[in-house]
């Protein structure tokens, strides 16, 4: 049979890429419509899955329509929000602004109760594991995605040496952010020479050998039981037992991250990172020595897995190896990617709401996961660069037009170069 | 002492053999142009000095220490920058970040340094910016600084790659195909701005298409052809020359 789509390009062929798209989707959510116990409104299952197939086609068929518009508008209303709050926090009042949102973090909880508290201290905690992968996927531009393991050899760091050694808690937070640190210089060597899917592909692999390990390692880790009655932090005295403890606890951690992250992104080394990101070659041919540079990316993102490993161990006083998945990886990776790579309010702004969301739509249950899939699909087709972009590009944009009005300086005429107002003009 | 030396360079890629046997000489403070048709193995032998590849046989030698076997980072870190024939700078980096880049291996703060930014830390950063102001100055960019590096029009770009190199502070310059895409004022500006680099103690080599800058600012050059050397010399002299002309400069009008 004569097939005419092959000679006319699908994109002229709206209805036929509707169909396409709406039997590739019946197909792939087939096992699972066949599952679903939902309403049929009184249609039979078949005709039901069919008007849901038809639906979805032709959503995706409108979005193809109005992506462009909409990725305007959603561009549009999203950098002016981001413009305002990046004059704030740049203006002369920025560090009122701070003390602000500090003093925000610090009473907000009190009025809350525990169930809100706790979803809190699970932000904190995501935001402080974001952080740290984004020193590796967004400043570096490394894409790990077993970056859990790292959180898993701070979690059982504590576990282990609360339990057998009896060592506290703030004796093991900086040896389990080491100990992430080591782990991460040791998956970095072997990955060196490579890029792109292939790192991506040897990352997974080592973050689910960790967990693999740990699974099956009865004799120290008891296997999948896991590891119970881990001691809560104490200070002077003071044990760590309600809600709120751990809320403060996080909420300094993460300032630590922020302000360590935030230094580190603003220095030679933060430099080193963007440029080995935007061109290997380039990068090493200016000097840099790029498996330094990337062992330091892999370190000092790990650390704060491993800081964040050690608080959930102290938090949870019980941790297996089903904590530390792979699907965590990837969850934490949306953050950086929903976010904005590289940028660091981005970063704190995407673990927050992939906390909060998925616990508002408790409600809907089985369609929870659902929803939040088409939600980063849509978020990636508008808005690539994350919610937030990165402030290296923001700063350069935003300098655009003061740079445009500036006066030329002499400099350019010394090397006989025209001025800009008589380039212009000599262009048509 | 010569500063750079090439003894019997050869680079092959496969079956190919990209450059033959390659004696060089480059003397301090020289402007020497490398010429030669496309796929000459013009850039391979810039690649070869500068640590992208290994070469198969033979020996350079900078100051007298040989390079071969150096990563590209310590290629530069003993004096020896470059440019390239296609723009790679750092395009998500704004125009005065990529000149900072370029003195990467002049500084020293490390993770600590940082983190904790000690006097001597804060100091070293401003320096590196007053560094890369005045280097962007020089190459008249300096009004551009902030702007993002892939705003800028071709030959903007051609020039903060320059700057980017010279911030590493090096003793030679090796450029490819600076003038490529640049209008002929830009060009002229180009030429005025090599022999600047050379009144700062550079040695510059320098791969080029275009026969005005060549024969406008070169003190030497060597012709390149097929990956063997067919002739070296001053430009006058290359310029009346029968092998070159015959390999290369025969379909082009000299000195146009």
């Amino acid at each position: 049979m004569r097939t005419p789509s092959r000679s006319m390009p699908l994109r002229q062929r709206p209805l036929l890429r509707i169909v396409l798209a709406s039997l590739w989707f019946g197909l792939l959510s087939l096992p699972l419509m066949m599952e679903l116990q939902a309403p049929y409104f009184g249609l039979g299952r078949p005709l039901m899955v069919s008007v849901v197939v038809g639906l979805v086609g032709l959503l995706w068929w409108l979005a193809s329509q109005w992506s462009e518009r909409l990725r305007h508008v959603v561009a549009r209303v999203v950098d002016t929000g981001g413009s305002h709050v990046r004059q704030l926090a740049e203006g002369p009042g920025r560090r009122l602004l701070y003390a602000l949102a500090l003093a925000c973090a610090v009473l907000i909880p009190l009025g809350l109760n525990r169930y809100y508290i706790d979803v809190l201290t699970q932000v904190g905690m995501y935001v402080t594991l974001a952080l740290g992968l984004n020193i590796v996927v967004g400043l570096a531009g490394l894409l790990d995605l077993g970056y859990i393991a790292f959180y898993a050899v701070g979690a059982y760091t504590y576990g282990l040496l609360s339990t057998r050694i009896g060592l506290s808690f703030w004796e093991v937070l900086p040896l389990g952010a080491l100990l992430a640190a080591i782990f991460g210089v040791l998956l970095g060597i072997p990955v060196l020479r490579l890029r792109g899917d292939y790192l991506a592909i040897v990352t997974l692999g080592f973050g689910e050998m960790i967990r693999i390990t740990l699974n099956n390692w009865d004799s120290l880790t008891r296997g999948p039981n896991g590891i119970i009655g881990i001691a809560r932090p104490k200070i002077w005295g003071f044990t760590f037992s309600n809600p709120i403890h751990y809320y403060y606890l996080i909420v300094a951690i993460v300032l630590l991250t922020i302000f360590v992250v935030d230094r580190l992104n603003r220095s030679r080394i933060g430099r080193a990172w963007t440029a080995m990101r935007d061109d290997e070659v380039a990068a090493e041919v200016m000097g840099i020595d790029l498996m330094k540079t990337k062992l330091l990316a892999f370190g000092l993102g790990a650390t704060w897995a491993g800081l964040a490993g050690v608080f959930f161990a102290g938090k949870m006083t019980f941790i297996s190896p089903e904590s530390f998945t792979f699907f965590e990886s990837v969850i934490i990776l949306c953050m950086v990617v929903l976010g904005g790579m590289g940028s660091v309010p981005g970063v704190i702004l995407g673990a927050a709401l992939l906390v909060i969301l998925p616990e508002m739509m408790r409600q809907f249950a089985l369609y929870r996961m659902l929803i939040f899939g088409g939600a980063m699909v849509m978020m990636m087709v508008l808005r690539p660069q994350g919610l937030i972009a990165s402030p290296r590009r923001a700063i350069a944009l935003r300098r655009e037009d003061q740079a445009r009005s500036a006066v030329v300086k002499p400099a350019s005429e010394r090397l006989g170069l025209p001025s800009r107002g008589e380039r212009k003009r000599g262009t048509p | 002492m010569a500063l750079l030396e090439t003894r019997k360079l050869s680079m092959d890629f496969g079956g190919l053999r990209a450059i033959d046997t390659i004696d060089v000489t480059i003397e301090a403070h020289e402007i020497v142009s490398l010429i030669g048709p496309n796929g000459a193995g013009k850039t391979t032998v810039f690649n070869c000095v500068t640590g992208i590849f290994a070469p198969t046989s033979g020996e350079i030698r900078y100051r007298g220490e040989s390079l071969v076997g150096l990563r590209p980072n310590q290629v530069t870190a003993r004096g020896v920058a470059r440019t390239f024939q296609n723009i790679r700078l750092f395009r998500e980096m704004t125009v005065l970040e990529n000149v900072m880049v370029g003195s990467h291996c002049r500084m020293k703060a490390g993770v600590a340094g940082a983190v904790f930014r000690p006097g001597a830390v804060i100091k070293e950063e401003e320096e590196a910016v007053a560094r890369a102001l005045d280097l962007l100055r020089f190459v008249a960019l300096e009004e551009k600084a902030d702007l993002w590096a892939r705003q800028l029009p071709y030959g903007d770009q051609r020039r903060l790659e320059i700057a980017r190199a010279m911030a590493s502070d090096p003793t030679l310059l090796l450029l490819d195909e600076p003038a490529a895409g640049m209008n002929p004022q830009e060009t002229n500006a180009l030429m005025e701005l090599i022999r600047l680099i050379r009144d700062r103690g550079i040695t510059v080599l320098l791969i080029e298409h275009h026969m005005k800058v060549v024969m406008g600012i070169s003190d030497r050059l060597i012709v390149l052809d097929h990956g063997v050397k067919i002739a070296e010399g001053k430009p006058e002299a290359i310029r009346e020359d029968p092998t070159v002309i015959g390999a290369y400069l025969g379909q082009e009008s000299i000195g146009a």
